[in-house]
């Protein structure tokens, strides 16, 4: 045997004691591209070092071209789990920095589509959680009112995933009747499905051991690392956007801000849970709402911008002034108002903010998405530091992470 | 708390050093020198009747013709008991772009401002990992800047016969 070593060894690779671990960027078990370098002790995580940016598209790049409503389909790949309230909150920040004021109506409307797309964001985020639990069940089972609420989308823009919905000012159309009678079937029906996913997880003795007291953050750590939304909540201070900074008419709605106490993956469940309920009952007071709108006022479904909101196409045909405003809108010259304005919406997963620069063009000279994700995502190497390879899983999914609106 | 309470804290407190005051759509905006970042930050965070302890936002621009100060890098503070905002800015030359961080103040600043300086390159001092986030390792670039413009579409020296530009 001779005296040399054949095979090089990195440094210091011979006395460790740790191992390191590649998760991701495509295992299954991370939901979308995140890469995470573990290095472990056993099963414990002793520190993990997460790469981000696999899916960046340059959003706030590109939008420095774009005029005001094409920026609306880059919104819908933010969080593509609920993009209609990304396009919601993209269509309120212009409205905020063009002083368009829009009618009661259209609010309602908007914070019935909003809060659908709550319960499927937060559908979605929980029955994942089950699946990493190892209960597969629920998440089949939700998924058909998932598909639900993807009709009511279909039936109100024409599209389901990515859903471009809406305009400045309000909506293209009018919802059809269709619309209205698959939301009440919703309303009708998913309260039972909703008490049936509770009752699958919620006192489940192994879901229970598996989420309580993992992936656990303070109120006072959340509040640094610029936690929001049910992340934040979980931990016990109720903020929530709808609430301190009322936009859409929300200040007309009676609910409640669920807050949980220990910021654990049970919490952030329970949490989650517990706001699908108040979503079901701002709907039921939204659509009641609606339906109290009589004659004309029924009609309403847009502000009156005809600068900004696409006119329809009969009057584009028959009308002068549409004709120009279609045109004009269409080819992006209408120029923007010189202003500075920061505006946000409570997402699926926090505060969804938009900065929005503009010099006087014909494009933002400067748009920046404030992407909750984003932010409380690097606070997960502090959450898991120390806890078992497995419930790092489960606390991915619970802090509900999507690529798409973590990458921008 | 009203913007005119925060105003005459700041103005204070720190006098004629904050410039540029102006409350677009409500929010009160305010320049500090960049150099007196950490302590206009430290102030608004420790002083009780202020207390913005909440980092909103992190974020940079480009200004190309604000020759000197082209970068400028903006803070959106948040009181949660009292629900005010607050925007501070700071402008920093291109060529040396030379920032302290706030990662000492709020550990969410930390990729916050990577981002920023993935995107405008600006140089946080004392940040603990000032490394790009989003974009590869190996840019030598800072794409967000004004100098990188998007592919102009009034462009004539394509021929495309199907969409005539």
């Amino acid at each position: 045997m001779s005296d040399h070593q054949h095979i090089k060894l990195p440094e210091g690779s011979i006395g460790k004691t740790t191992t390191t671990l590649n998760l991701g960027p495509t295992h299954p078990a991370t939901h979308g591209v995140f890469q995470n370098i573990m290095e472990l002790d056993g099963e414990r995580i002793v520190k993990t070092e997460p790469t981000v940016g696999y899916i960046h598209r340059a959003f706030e790049k590109i939008a420095e071209r774009r005029p005001l409503y094409q920026i609306t389909t880059l919104t819908d790949r933010l969080n593509y789990c609920s993009s209609p309230i990304n396009n919601m909150g993209w269509h309120l920040t212009c409205e905020k920095l063009l002083g368009v004021k829009t009618p009661k109506r259209v609010d309602y409307l908007r914070v019935i589509i909003m809060e659908l797309a709550r319960i499927s964001d937060h559908l979605i985020c929980n029955s994942i959680v089950g699946v990493d639990t190892g209960a597969y069940t629920g998440f089949l089972y939700v998924m058909q009112y998932r598909e639900l609420i993807y009709e009511i989308y279909e039936e109100v823009c024409g599209s389901r995933l990515t859903t471009n919905m809406g305009r400045i000012g309000g909506f293209e159309r009018n919802f059809s009747d269709a619309a209205f009678q698959k939301l009440e079937r919703f309303l009708r029906e998913y309260p039972k499905v909703q008490k049936e996913l509770e009752n699958l997880f919620t006192r489940n003795r192994i879901f229970m051991d598996r989420t309580r007291g993992t992936g656990a953050i303070s109120a006072e750590r959340a509040l640094n690392y610029s936690f929001t939304g049910p992340n934040l909540r979980a931990a016990g201070v109720d903020y929530d956007v709808r609430v301190h900074s009322p936009y859409s008419s929300y200040e007309d709605f009676d609910f409640i801000i669920p807050v949980g106490t220990t910021g654990d993956n049970y919490d952030r469940f329970q949490v989650r849970n517990e706001e699908i309920w108040q979503s079901l009952s701002i709907i039921r007071q939204a659509y009641e709402k609606v339906q109290s709108f009589k004659g004309t006022e029924a009609e309403v479904y847009h502000a009156d911008a005809p600068e900004y909101y696409l006119p329809e196409k009969k009057d584009v045909y028959t009308k002068m002034e549409a004709l120009i405003y279609h045109f004009k809108i269409v080819m992006g010259e209408t120029e923007i108002p010189v202003g500075e304005v920061y505006n946000s919406v409570e997402g699926g997963n926090g505060e969804l903010g938009f900065y929005l620069v503009s010099d006087g063009g014909r494009t933002p000279f400067r748009l920046h998405f404030r992407r909750p994700c984003f932010i409380y995502y690097q606070a997960y190497p502090e959450i898991v530091k120390g806890s078992m390879l497995s419930d790092a899983i489960i606390t991915l999914s619970s802090l509900n992470l999507i690529a798409g609106e973590m990458d921008g | 708390m009203t913007n005119d309470f925060i105003k005459e804290k700041l103005k204070g407190k720190f006098g004629d050093l904050l410039t540029e005051w102006s409350e677009p759509y409500g929010m009160l905006t305010v320049t500090v020198p960049r150099e007196m970042n950490l302590k206009v930050l430290n102030f608004l965070y420790d002083e009780p009747e202020l207390a913005f302890r909440f980092l909103t936002d992190l974020t940079g621009a480009h200004y190309p013709d604000r020759v000197g100060e082209e970068l400028s890098v903006i803070y959106h503070l948040h009181n949660l008991t009292e629900n005010t905002r607050m925007r501070v800015k700071l402008f920093a030359p291109v060529a040396q772009p030379d920032v302290y961080t706030a990662t000492g103040l709020f550990s969410g600043a930390n990729w916050m401002e990577r981002e920023t300086y993935d995107f405008f390159g600006v140089n946080f001092l004392g940040h603990p990992d000032l490394r790009r986030v989003l974009n590869v390792d190996e840019m030598d670039y800072f794409p967000l800047r004004k100098e990188f413009p998007l592919e102009d579409q009034s462009r004539i020296d394509k021929d495309d016969e199907m969409f005539g530009r």
